[in-house]
């Protein structure tokens, strides 16, 4: 299995503690995320999963008051050092949120516009990255007869698809996915995890749920937090069957959460 | 009979809340119903495409016309981008901190200051201070600081009413944060900001006081050429048809006709900011 090699290790998390104001919201955190595996954080609502994602593209540094304490290293670089652009960083670690957030464009321009940020103007090079991106989500055949509608028109899961099109557009390496079903119907939620389980060929996916079938259905990794703190982290089917720590047995088996 | 005083009191309120109502209605319906039937009579095509004649007591009101709508041009001009970009930097630039918080109540009570304080300010500011001269310009200018905080009001509602989520995910894409502004925030506020800018215009229009000492002129000969002339406005001949005339007798029906293409002025911008509004709010963005 791809996550027993030290060599596959594409972000490297060391020490990682964040504080909201004084009360730190993550305590601690020393993790491995391996190369084009999914990777599945779980635990109970407030114990620091999201949070845990946003130090990943350091989404926390606009949120006034906080403060992150250790390292988190992309392909060995420190994405915490002064030296290193947001943006150039952002660029390689994409994301996916909770609620479909479509620009109010139309569905091209959606697709476009990381693209267009970052400085690609030719018409057909666009037009390119527009239709392999959303081949990849798995939303091309719906949408490619009607791509200068508006992105709104289109339903829940299919807003949702066209957000992954546009984080995958600007070809990330890793993407981070924050409970990405969790506004979407059973139908439109097997679609996305459909798409997980394709995208991993190409990308270091991690995604937070809390919803457990799903990642036991679509995880190789599970880390289970509880209260700011990483309880254990293992192959998701060793988690689920045989868990080492109690508290991650109880929260699996139902006991809490 | 406790059931039955409380039926009674339930009863007795919605009368008085009805009756509230409809004197409102009354009340706007007999302005209305007055100004339409003594102003009606004086419309017509040679009323709207002629310049006063013979001491304002013949002809029609083309000049006051036209300097009311270069004096609407010259106000957004100077309001629209001054008031969106106050917006802009309060919305996302500035610290919610006191200072913030002092400067929004000092906008908002811009709002309330009387319109004749605004015509002063403008003399001693526009007119004097800067040597603008009672003209289009001075004028224009008062009427934009009478716009401004109507504006930075509007804008301010708009801006905050895009979503945080379209600003993540602008961010999480590697955007800068000018380009999140520009690129996503501005397009997805813009319907609403000129929407609220339409509304302060049928607002500003109307407005007597802040250009009679201005740069609203008693009589011209022709309409302004330039910024610095003087200009005639709809409020101000009004005023003068009403009070300053030597023939006030003569210039009534002049002067209900041009009250009336005032108001419908007023109401048709203010009409169109409202359809614009309601269109554009079924739009809604997902959160």
């Amino acid at each position: 299995m791809v996550i027993d090699s030290m060599n596959n290790v594409k972000i490297k998390v060391e020490n990682l503690s964040l504080y909201y104001g004084d009360s730190p919201a993550l305590k601690n955190i020393n993790m491995h995320i391996y190369n084009q595996s999914v990777t599945a954080l779980i635990g109970p609502s407030g114990c620091g999963k999201s949070s845990f994602l946003r130090c990943l593209n350091r989404m926390n540094d606009f949120i006034p008051n906080t403060r992150v304490e250790g390292n988190v290293y992309l392909d060995g670089l420190n994405i915490y050092s002064s030296n290193v652009e947001l943006i150039e960083l952002r660029k390689k670690v994409g994301m996916v949120f909770q609620r479909p957030n479509p620009f109010p464009m139309s569905i091209y321009d959606n697709v476009a516009f990381g693209p267009r940020l970052h400085g690609i103007k030719d018409r057909e090079k666009l037009d390119e990255i527009v239709e392999s991106s959303l081949r990849s989500a798995a939303l091309w055949d719906e949408v490619k007869g009607i791509l200068t509608r508006s992105a709104l028109s289109l339903s829940g899961g299919q807003q949702q698809r066209l957000c992954v099109a546009r984080a995958i557009a600007v070809k990330p390496e890793v993407l981070l996915m924050d409970e990405p079903t969790s506004a979407l119907d059973p139908l439109a939620t097997a679609r996305i995890e459909q798409l997980i389980r394709n995208l991993k060929k190409y990308f270091t996916i991690v995604i937070v749920t809390h919803n457990m079938q799903q990642a036991a259905r679509i995880s190789d990794v599970t880390a289970f937090f509880l209260m700011g703190e990483l309880i254990e982290v293992e192959p998701t089917e060793k988690i689920f069957t045989a868990p080492e720590d109690q508290r991650t047995a109880d929260y699996i088996t139902g006991r809490f959460g | 009979m406790a059931l039955n005083a409380r039926k009674f009191k339930d009863r007795l309120l919605t009368y008085v809340l009805w009756s509230s109502m409809i004197l409102v209605i009354i009340v706007l319906l007999s302005i209305l119903v007055f100004i339409v039937t003594q102003g009606i009579g004086a419309i017509s095509i040679e009323f709207l495409t002629q310049p006063p004649r013979n001491s304002m007591t013949e002809g029609g009101i083309l000049t006051p016309l036209i300097g009311t709508l270069q004096l609407i041009i010259v106000s957004m001009m100077f309001s629209l981008p001054v008031g969106v970009c106050t917006a802009i930097y309060l919305v996302e630039y500035a610290k919610e901190d006191i200072y913030t918080t002092t400067l929004r109540l000092a906008i908002r009570s811009l709002a309330g200051i009387p319109s004749v304080v605004y015509g002063l300010f403008g003399l001693s500011f526009f007119c004097i201070l800067l040597r603008f001269k009672p003209s289009l310009l001075s004028a224009g200018l008062t009427l934009g600081c009478l716009a401004l905080p109507l504006i930075v009001g509007a804008a301010e509602t708009a801006l905050q009413a895009v979503p945080q989520s379209l600003r993540d995910a602008a961010y999480a894409l590697g955007a800068t944060k000018w380009q999140t502004i520009s690129k996503v925030v501005i397009p997805a506020a813009l319907p609403s900001v000129l929407t609220g800018a339409i509304l302060s215009v049928g607002r500003v229009a109307g407005e007597t006081a802040p250009i009679m000492f201005t740069g609203a002129a008693f009589f011209t000969p022709g309409i302004a050429k330039s910024l610095f002339d003087e200009v005639m406005a709809l409020p101000f001949h009004v005023y003068v048809l009403a009070t300053a005339g030597t023939f006030i007798d003569k210039t009534r029906p002049l002067q209900y006709g041009a009250i009336l293409v005032l108001m419908a002025l007023v109401l048709g911008i203010t009409l169109i900011g409202v359809i614009m509004r309601a269109k554009l709010s079924r739009r809604d963005y997902l959160m």
